[in-house]
């Protein structure tokens, strides 16, 4: 039995630990692309992200100030005896608690026009996906707006294939800039339709950045993807250099004969997520 | 690289010291206004009220800070994007406004305000909150309590490590 106390428990501390800190794959990747910038004013940025993650984890304090929208993806065991609509307030409740007892910024208006704050970052984006077994496995993401904001969905020809996708993952960071926070990570959704391949994107932005797509295809395609983004030329904070993002994570999904939906969610260098296992 | 250290409030010959790229280490008192500030003082602008900050000569940090811890002086203040700002600046930049402070590219309009008012913009470490936060001594609450991390707070920084990332003179450290 998991309760609703401890699904709230567990989502309060993924909030603390999702903004004091950054994942190890995520932390080492930026080491490796760091090291392969020479000139001064990345170096000295270097020396700065160094320090912001040192200050924010001795302080517990958030690494960026921008909290995020806390999007939670579940991976739901059938032997989990919690309805969905618990499961849900739970979440919420856990973010609640978080982003209040460790003074995280509240990022969440009421209404897109009208933009009232929610006062507690909530409602959460919950993804509830149904697996076999007994474990709850829940992973937040934060999402800063900044990089979100330079996400873009384009539903191609099914003629412009292989090429066409490329180009727009390519064409989407050049337009991001240095607008959300380059080094970026860039999950790409392939497939599906018009609601399922932004999905994917946000998805395949958890893959551990260290593991390689297990479709060589794909791998091959994010691989290609990446050394093209790296030769836009934007670099960290877009102050020029090789490395303009650290990983391209690809998502596909059967589609439609008349359609090729592409989605490239746009994830800033302080890639902030965390996850719990609970077993019943 | 060469590193200017700045203070506040301005003067004309120091701003038109700064070229694109140089690093600024910022002192001073600064205020804190994004988005929904903007669009409070526009309005306001439009409506001849007073307005609750005078911009003359002062510099604004494009910022919502996460709330503060106690013990400290504020919480997490790294910069927001900048480009959500571009066609709400001019307003701000008539009432004197001549430095602002975000993150990332800007428009090309944008560009040619920095050189008509004669008003650099100076980019900050984006994701970099709490090293930002380090920097600020005092900060106060002056205006729009209501909106919460887009209220304008009054900061006094010191040593505030920053980029010169459009000059006067067209220079821009993106290009």
């Amino acid at each position: 039995m998991i309760s609703q106390k401890t699904i709230k428990i567990a989502v309060a501390e993924l909030c603390k630990k999702a903004s004091f800190s950054l994942p190890k794959d995520v932390m080492q990747a930026l080491d490796n692309a760091f090291k392969n910038e020479k000139s001064p004013r990345v170096q000295d940025i270097y020396k700065l992200f160094k320090k912001n993650i040192q200050i924010a984890g001795k302080k517990q304090v958030p690494a960026c100030q921008d909290t995020g929208t806390s999007v939670v993806f579940v991976e739901k065991g059938d032997k989990v005896k919690i309805s969905d609509v618990d499961l849900i307030n739970a979440i919420n409740n856990g973010v609640k608690v978080g982003y209040k007892k460790y003074f995280l910024r509240k990022s969440i208006v009421k209404d897109p026009l009208r933009r009232e704050n929610t006062k507690d970052n909530t409602p959460a984006i919950i993804h509830i996906e149904p697996k076999r077994g007994s474990s709850l496995k829940i992973t937040l993401l934060q999402k800063g707006g900044g990089a979100e904001n330079c996400s873009q969905i384009k539903m191609l020809k099914p003629a412009e294939g292989y090429e066409g996708v490329l180009d727009f993952i390519v064409e989407t960071v050049r337009q991001a800039s240095s607008k959300g926070c380059p080094p970026y990570v860039i999950g790409v959704g392939i497939g599906g339709n018009f609601e399922q391949a932004p999905y994917l994107a946000k998805k395949s932005l958890l893959r551990n950045l260290t593991k390689p797509n297990k479709d060589p295809f794909y791998d091959k395609m994010e691989k290609e993807a990446l050394k093209r983004i790296n030769q836009l030329g934007i670099g960290p904070q877009g102050f020029g250099g090789f490395v303009t993002a650290i990983g391209v994570n690809i998502e596909v999904a059967p589609c439609h004969i008349a359609s090729l939906p592409v989605a490239v969610n746009t994830e800033c260098s302080m890639h902030r997520h965390a996850s719990v296992t609970l077993k019943i | 690289m060469q590193t200017i250290e700045l203070n506040t409030p301005l003067i004309e010959k120091s701003i038109s010291g700064l070229k694109a790229g140089d690093k600024v280490l910022l002192s001073g008192p600064i205020f804190v206004a994004r988005d929904q500030a903007h669009i409070r003082l526009i309005d306001m602008i439009k409506k001849e009220l007073e307005l609750p900050v005078d911009l003359k000569n002062q510099v604004v940090y494009y910022a919502g800070p996460s709330p503060t811890k106690p013990g400290e002086v504020i919480g997490s203040i790294g910069p927001t994007t900048s480009a959500r700002m571009d066609t709400i600046s001019e307003p701000l930049f008539k009432q004197g406004l001549k430095i602002t402070i975000g993150k990332g590219v800007r428009s090309d309009a944008f560009k040619e305000l920095v050189k008509k008012y004669k008003a650099p913009y100076l980019a900050a470490m984006g994701g970099g909150g709490a090293v930002m936060q380090e920097s600020v001594v005092e900060s106060e609450l002056i205006a729009f309590e209501d909106l919460g991390p887009e209220a304008i707070y009054r900061l006094t920084v010191k040593n505030m490590p920053l980029y010169v990332a459009y000059d006067i003179f067209g220079g821009d450290i993106y290009n």
